[in-house]
Parts: structure tokens; C-alpha cells; sequence
């Protein structure tokens, strides 16, 4: 399939690209020329939805959340008494993060976020979820071998950590708080959110070390 | 309802398969059905309930085999179609066939940021005492509802601890059939992996989900 169509080529059909349009491709065409057609939707409004998740909202946000966690002790604890208003209180706000729960990772014990019945997921804060995220393979798994999904991901957790894996089944958004990282005394907390991955606050990574984000970085 | 969306605990799809964060869409028409959906979304005409509900309904087979933006595309073409806003045939013509009814609202391009923003907050107001206590002993309910619910299959008859009470909050099953809101209590309720998965599971894991009131009962 090919990926460089934009908007504005509706042209039906696949003119210089050298291979058939897909069904889904063609599908999704002639259902958003029919709704502009009809004034169902602005196509001004689906450009702005597009960029918004595309280069705004991320796991960049959630990184701000973390770092500031690990950084701040008073915000810590405002995540653990309130984490909607703490993260609402950055900006995080809104679709699919109206009612937020951060969990925190500890030696004992290591969480993990899954939705097992669609792809419920922390947008303000993670941005929109990875093809893994919503595929069958981590739905069925998370709930029954968490650490057989860590294994898929190149995690070993020690035996005595437990998992407590945390279906959303309903409309609580759940933020895995990581482990801070050893050797990482005196950073900033700008330096500490660039430790903080996107599976690490689903709980199907750790954060990076200062070695891996050194080597990470070269 | 027991459809192919109620996943967890089903074996034999293989290993997840990582990503990295980028890039966010992998096909240009997976940028173009999201935003149908999420634009079609605040038109009014359906509530998230009712668009999960259209998702699973779904042919198993063909939910499976589905990528999540082809299950979108699907069910955003269901709720159109259910609708008389667009019908399967104006889009196999690629075109309008009738003027029809316009939906409740169009979302605006300068509306976007503050409608994103707003979202959809479920808490409502109590209006009766909650039923349960943290610390409860509860069993969930033995059901199996033809249409929309959030109570997946592996917890059916389990029994767990209230852990948590999040407050009232819009009850699906309900907000999906058209019934209306009827808020209801939720709770976070904890599962040994022993009594969802029996002893062969890790027994280490736990496993925390929020369930509605009308889906649990004093264990």
C-alpha cells in the first residue's frame, strides 16, 4: 500500500504510484468525500485532529509527568492523592484522559496497563496507542503471562516482583509512574524525562539507564 | 456482548510485536479514518458506549483479522449507516445519493482544541449510597448481555476485592442500547490470578478492574 496520499488528491484511483489503491484505502476516500460532500465534517477540522496527535500529544507529555515525579516529591504526592488534577494541572487535559490513576512501579512490585476489550489509553499524556497496544496478541497475554509479554519486549523482571496488571475496562486512565533510574542523583528534571519511554509508563519496559540513554543518544 | 473484541485470557496469537513511538500512523489512510471517527465522534449523534458497541459487533472472524483503524472504519460506517446519515451505497458510489438529515453538530476546525480538551467526563453526581465498602469480598455477576458491556468474560464469576470506588459514573450498558446514562457506582476490584486463571498461573499477578455495581454482587 502505498503511504504518500494526502488529502488533497482525491482523485479516485492511483495515478504514478504503480500499484492498486486497497479496498480500506478506497473506503476511507469515498466515506470522507461523501461526508464533506454532505457538510458532515469540515476537512479543515480533520487536518487539525491529524496534526494535533501527530506532532502535539505524546509520550513526551507523560515523560513531563514522570520526570516532574521523580524530581519533585510534593508532586508525587499530589499524583498519588489526585492524578487528574496533577496531570490536568501541566495541561494533559482532556479526550481519553478525563479521569486519571498514576500507578507507581516499586521493587516489589511492577504494573502494567492494558485494555482488554478495545484500546482505552492515556492520549493526553502517551499520545495514541501503538498497533500493538490494540492487537490481539498483548489483549489476551497482559491479563494472564504479563511477564511473557515483558519477555516479548526484552524484560526480566526479578522472581519476587509481583505484577499487577490493570484492565481498563472502564473510563480510568492508568499511567505506570517507572522506577527512577540508579546514578541519576543531581539531574534535572529535564534530563530525567529523557529516560522516560513510552513503555515504561505502560509498564511493558523499564526506564533507560544512563547507559542506554548515552548509547541511545550516539 | 460475547464478541471477538473480549480478549484477555485467549491464547495462541503469538508474540506482541513492538513498535517504536514513530511513526504515529503507518498509512495515509489510517490519519484520514481517525479523524473521520474522531470528528464524526463529536457530532452528537452516537455516544462512545454506542461506538465500542458498533466496533464488536463486528463479525469475528473479520474482527481478527482486522487492523484497529479497519475495526474503526467499520464501525464508524455501522453508526453512519444506522443513522440514514450515510449509507453503504453513497459510499460504494464514492458520492451522495440523497440530501438526508444533517447530523446534530459539525465539528468546527477552531473547535477542535476545545472540544478535545472538554473530552467526555463519565463522573456524575451520587444519588444513592454506593453498596460496597474497600475491602469487600464481591462476586462478579455470571452474565451475558446480548448487547454493549464492559465486563470481560475471564472475571465472570470471580471473585475479587473492592479496592477502589471511583465514584458514579455513566453506566455502558445502558449508554450503548439508548437507554440512557443511569449512572452507577464503579469500582476497582482486585483479582488473584489463582481464582481468574486457576494453579498453573503466575502467582505473583494480580489483576485490578473497574467494574460497574449492577455487575457485581457481595461474594
Amino acid at each position: 500500500m502505498s503511504g504518500n496520499h494526502t488529502h488533497h488528491d482525491h482523485d479516485h484511483h492511483d495515478h504514478g504510484h504503480g500499484s492498486e489503491l486497497s479496498e480500506t484505502e478506497a473506503r476511507v476516500r469515498a466515506l470522507e468525500s461523501v461526508l464533506v460532500e454532505k457538510g458532515h465534517v469540515d476537512p479543515k477540522a480533520l487536518d487539525v485532529l491529524i496534526e494535533t496527535y501527530e506532532t502535539r500529544v505524546g509520550p513526551h507529555n507523560g515523560a513531563h509527568v514522570v520526570a516532574k515525579a521523580w524530581h519533585e516529591p510534593g508532586f508525587l504526592d499530589w499524583l498519588r492523592s489526585d492524578a487528574t488534577a496533577a496531570i490536568h494541572s501541566l495541561g494533559y487535559i482532556g479526550r481519553q484522559g478525563e479521569h486519571m490513576v498514576a500507578v507507581e512501579n516499586t521493587p516489589q512490585q511492577h504494573n502494567m496497563v492494558v485494555c482488554t476489550l478495545c484500546s482505552c489509553y492515556p492520549w493526553p499524556v502517551l499520545g495514541l496507542p501503538p498497533v500493538w497496544y490494540k492487537s490481539a496478541p498483548y489483549r489476551a497475554k497482559a491479563v494472564r503471562d504479563p511477564r511473557g509479554v515483558l519477555a516479548d519486549f526484552g524484560v526480566e523482571l526479578p522472581s519476587g516482583t509481583a505484577i499487577r496488571v490493570w484492565d481498563s475496562t472502564a473510563e480510568i486512565r492508568y499511567l505506570v509512574i517507572p522506577m527512577r533510574p540508579e546514578g541519576t542523583d543531581g539531574w534535572s528534571e529535564a534530563e530525567l524525562a529523557r529516560l522516560v519511554t513510552r513503555d515504561s509508563m505502560i509498564g511493558t519496559g523499564l526506564a533507560l539507564s544512563p547507559k542506554l540513554l548515552a548509547e541511545a543518544g550516539t | 456482548m460475547n464478541g471477538a473484541q473480549d480478549l484477555g485470557g485467549m491464547m495462541g496469537f503469538g508474540a506482541v510485536v513492538p513498535e517504536p513511538v514513530r511513526p504515529v500512523f503507518h498509512e495515509e489512510w489510517e490519519r484520514r479514518a481517525f479523524a473521520l471517527t474522531l470528528a464524526m465522534g463529536a457530532s452528537g449523534e452516537w455516544t462512545i458506549d454506542m461506538a465500542r458497541f458498533a466496533r464488536e459487533s463486528m463479525d469475528p472472524a473479520r474482527y481478527l483479522s482486522s487492523s484497529y483503524y479497519q475495526i474503526w472504519l467499520a464501525g464508524l460506517e455501522r453508526l453512519l449507516d444506522e443513522r440514514g446519515l450515510v449509507t453503504g451505497e453513497e459510499i460504494a458510489a464514492a458520492r451522495s445519493l440523497a440530501a438526508g438529515r444533517p447530523p446534530k453538530r459539525v465539528l468546527a476546525a477552531g473547535d477542535v482544541a476545545a472540544t478535545l480538551a472538554r473530552g467526555g467526563p463519565t463522573e456524575r453526581a451520587e444519588s444513592v449510597p454506593a453498596r460496597f465498602r474497600t475491602g469487600d469480598r464481591v462476586r462478579a455477576r455470571n452474565m451475558h448481555p446480548e448487547g454493549h458491556t464492559r465486563i470481560p468474560r475471564y472475571c465472570r464469576g470471580r471473585v475479587g476485592t473492592i479496592e477502589a470506588i471511583h465514584g458514579v459514573h455513566v453506566f455502558p450498558d445502558t449508554s450503548a442500547s439508548g437507554v440512557g446514562e443511569q449512572p452507577a457506582w464503579l469500582y476497582g476490584v482486585a483479582f488473584d490470578a489463582r481464582e481468574l486463571w486457576g494453579d498453573d498461573c503466575d502467582p505473583a499477578l494480580t489483576v485490578r478492574i473497574d467494574l460497574w455495581e449492577p455487575y457485581l454482587d457481595l461474594a
